[in-house]
């Protein structure tokens, strides 16, 4: 094992202090070390969006960082999602009835890159809703059935907040 | 696909950071990690000390001082895409920032760790070269200032010493109502451009062009200031024919060429894109658009 550092750091609710090797990225760090495995890695190299994580609420490649650099600060994962063991986000609920995923491999970067999108715009375009998963690459669906299910999505969370 | 070992240093000011720098060797600054930590997942980099800047205080700043902009260099791309003082002072920044990478990446890259890297399709480094910006670097023997025409020395490399830090970036700006323009070609939204063009127009009331900035992106090693069409451009009128015209010089520019796109597509490239940036730009500054 190279150098280490002790760190601690909040993971959806919940703080973690461990020892890490300085070399470990954020996403190995969480998936190896803490079994969150919910966070994907396709191409460790910034550019297919899998392991994108909420880092202090905005939305991060966890490839692209250092698990020491996390220390004291608080990450979202998609296990961090939901409302409850029983509930799911209506993000999550609006990529089910609209088969915005296929095998599932990109829904975790998919979903905390809309979170954080849904929360800066909550009335998106169409056109808004592409850039914005611009960074993350789905092979199966075409991206129809993401980009409706954001937009469903949208239309939910807006009518939660107005009620 | 995993970074390998290396010593961890996170200074909290530049003084350490620069003595680290000076005193270690084959060592590396991690600013934004957008660049750095693909390089190091893939192991195209082999540091043997790696310098994080993300615990220094007081070099994310963004402050408008009446003729510039002054931007620190942890400055990250968010917070500039984001402020209305570079929305209102330096419009064409971030019509640019809006095409750098996506928004997961722009939340954690730097202008510094931009400038740093130097990819010659970079869109900030574009816009420095357009602005006649200057960087601060600071050194074990002090800090010193050096105009954007001189900071590239090559491909992917600034002309700043081993020991010396890119600590912050002087934007002279253009008086209000300038016309701008950034357009770039690539063949994916965010990826870097194959070739990109950032235009600034001073026009007077007779809509007689009186001051011009072009700068190609992604075709020379650097950014590419075109001197001779800025000259040629000023005291003349607006037409599209005209930039068309003179946008053919960027046919003679010396150019890199590789998987993506042969030099002489990039050479193409530069003249269309050369022209609809100043045609955007014209339009901004009369008004039209």
């Amino acid at each position: 094992m190279g150098e280490t550092r002790d760190i601690s750091l909040t993971i959806n609710g919940k703080t973690y202090s461990e020892t890490v090797e300085v070399r470990f990225t954020l996403a190995d760090f969480m998936r190896q070390q803490l079994g969150l495995t919910g966070t994907h890695l396709g191409c460790e190299h910034g550019v297919c969006g899998a392991c994108t994580i909420l880092f202090d609420g905005n939305s991060a490649r966890s490839c692209l960082m250092l698990a020491v650099q996390a220390d004291g600060h608080e990450i979202t994962t998609i296990e961090g999602i939901a409302i409850s063991d029983d509930e799911l986000h209506p993000l999550q609920e609006a990529f089910r009835d609209n088969h915005g995923l296929q095998c599932g491999f990109c829904t975790p970067g998919m979903l905390t890159t809309l979170i954080e999108f849904l929360r800066d715009n909550p009335d998106p375009t169409e056109a808004e809703v592409r850039i914005a998963i611009s960074g993350n690459l789905c092979r199966c669906t075409g991206y129809q059935g993401i980009v409706a299910a954001a937009l469903d999505a949208a239309k939910r969370l807006r009518e939660a907040n107005a009620a | 696909m995993k970074p390998p070992p290396f010593s961890y240093y996170d200074p909290a000011n530049v003084e350490d950071a620069v003595k680290l720098l000076g005193t270690l060797e084959n060592a590396k600054i991690l600013a934004g990690g957008q660049s750095l930590m693909p390089m190091l997942n893939m192991r195209y980099v082999l540091p043997d000390h790696v310098i994080d800047l993300n615990k220094i205080e007081g070099l994310s700043y963004i402050r408008d001082v009446g003729d510039a902009l002054e931007i620190g260099a942890m400055t990250r791309q968010r917070d500039l895409e984001f402020s209305e003082i570079v929305q209102k002072r330096c419009p064409i920044m971030h019509e640019a920032l809006l095409q750098v990478g996506h928004r997961q990446t722009r939340n954690r890259g730097t202008i510094g760790g931009s400038l740093s890297h130097l990819d010659p399709a970079a869109e900030l480094p574009a816009i420095c070269a357009a602005h006649d910006a200057v960087v601060t670097v600071q050194g074990t023997n002090g800090t010193r200032d050096i105009p954007f025409s001189e900071f590239p020395a090559g491909y992917m490399t600034p002309s700043i010493e081993l020991d010396e830090l890119v600590i912050g970036i002087r934007l002279p700006l253009w008086p209000e109502g300038h016309g701008y323009g950034f357009v770039e070609f690539a063949r994916r939204h965010g990826d870097f451009a194959m070739t990109s063009a950032a235009a600034l127009l001073e026009v007077d009331g007779g809509g007689q062009i009186t001051r011009a900035s072009l700068t190609i992106g992604g075709v020379a090693t650097a950014p590419l200031r075109m001197t001779e069409i800025e000259e040629a451009l000023v005291g003349g009128d607006g037409s599209e024919e005209r930039f068309r015209e003179l946008c053919e010089a960027c046919r003679a520019i010396a150019s890199i060429g590789d998987v993506y796109a042969s030099a002489e597509y990039r050479q193409h490239l530069a003249t269309v894109l050369s022209r609809r940036a100043l045609v955007k730009a014209y339009a901004r500054a009369t008004g039209k658009a």
